[in-house]
């Protein structure tokens, strides 16, 4: 449907040709546009009318007073499915300390959240397909969880700067949501408006990028850069993402650019991680609560976790995938 | 005069929430003491984790994301 609209708008409404450059990345544009953003209104929406999104107090509820393993699994999970706005990473961070969380669950829960999220999920099996996205998942469930671990190996809590100990937080009722429909669609709208009006701008860049990817990049470029199956192709792609930043369903239509350029699927997982996960102003905001080697070594572990996830599945993916 | 608190550490929807309250106050012709509270430690006490957090005479009314039109009414309202 997305394509035959893009097919009638740009090569017989405006007259490109299919095998130009412009025409391409246009075509590209168009379909990648239409089909994200209708899904991304409909997927948030219909989350919104289930009321299925949780409340960081609700996740901290959850997460405190487990064992280990219990808390960080709730952890990983939690934030997999959920999609908070770095600047709620903060009063989330405090929050965790404050309940009594081990350091370690708070890091799990910190890479999954911007990485994984059901909203980037459903579009990236409308695009990719259901086995990537799950493959996507998956990998970054594992990284949450050994991440976290690794940075409890090294004894974060003496980098976490000495108020965040002190602050005592406050019970207060809450008011109790409309649960009428009513309630729910005028929720759902509302979230609807807050998660595409905060998403767009990244959705946008990705998909300009991944057109002009797929329109003007030589397939000869790519497999000399990014595909010479050289081992130092997935570090590169790590590198380059570290200080590229947008959010996990803005990086999709990238991906999808970059695997029909004939990427290997190793290291396209890996760049999608990188930039989804690590990023500057999320790091310049966690840097209220925790002191700079804290920051350092999240952002090692994670390049560490996300080389190692490239090179697995470029070791194993050609057989899986194309089966 | 009812004051009107509006918790977050400084983003952007904090400010457009603090924005919309003071305009549908001076819509509705009520006067209100807005206050802006960006200190983590004040604003964890009030239990809030999501931000933006709107205190309304020291009883918090509403936590993450913007609210609507009509619960900010209700607010200045009452």
């Amino acid at each position: 449907m997305f394509e035959a609209l893009a097919d009638l708008l740009v090569y017989r409404g405006m007259g490109m040709d299919a095998s130009s450059h412009t025409g391409a990345a246009l075509h590209f544009f168009v379909m990648d546009v239409t089909k994200i953003f209708v899904m991304l209104v409909l997927i948030i929406y219909v989350m919104g009318l289930l009321r299925a999104f949780l409340s960081p107090e609700r996740v901290r509820d959850y997460v405190r007073n487990r064992p280990d393993w219990q808390a960080r699994g709730m952890a990983v999970t939690l934030g997999a499915v959920t999609p908070f706005c770095s600047c709620s990473s903060v009063p989330l961070f405090i929050g965790f300390v404050e309940a009594g969380i081990p350091l370690g669950v708070t890091f799990s829960f910190l890479i999954a959240s911007p990485m994984i999220n059901e909203v980037a999920a459903v579009i990236l099996v409308g695009i990719l397909g259901w086995k990537l996205a799950a493959l996507y998942v998956a990998a970054g469930l594992v990284v949450a969880w050994l991440g976290g671990l690794a940075m409890q190996w090294f004894r974060p809590e003496r980098w976490v700067e000495a108020y965040v100990w002190k602050i005592q937080m406050g019970q207060v009722e809450r008011a109790a949501p409309d649960t009428s429909l009513k309630g729910r669609h005028r929720y759902a709208v509302a979230e609807v408006k807050e998660i595409v009006g905060r998403v767009w701008k990244w959705v946008f860049i990705g998909i300009g990028v991944g057109a002009l990817f797929h329109g003007f990049v030589p397939e000869s470029w790519v497999s000399e850069n990014l595909a010479s199956g050289n081992w130092y192709d997935v570090p590169t792609a790590v590198l380059l993402g570290i200080p590229l930043y947008s959010n996990a369903t803005g990086i999709i239509p990238v991906a999808e650019a970059m695997l029909t350029k004939g990427v290997a699927i190793g290291t396209t997982l890996a760049l999608m991680m990188s930039v989804a996960a690590l990023s500057l102003p999320e790091m310049l905001i966690l840097r209220k609560v925790v002191k700079w080697q804290a920051l350092g070594l999240f952002v090692a572990v994670l390049a560490v976790a996300f080389v190692l996830v490239g090179w697995g599945f470029n070791l194993v993916a050609g057989s899986v995938i194309s089966g | 005069m009812k004051n009107i608190k509006v918790l977050g550490t400084g983003c952007k929807n904090c400010d457009t929430t603090a924005n919309l309250i003071q305009i549908a106050a001076d819509q509705a012709g009520v006067e209100i003491n807005l206050e802006k509270v960006t200190d983590i430690a004040e604003i964890m006490k009030y239990g809030v984790m999501s931000t933006p957090g709107v205190v309304v005479d020291d009883r918090l009314v509403h936590a993450g994301g913007l609210p609507g039109p009509d619960l900010i009414r209700q607010w200045v309202g009452q």
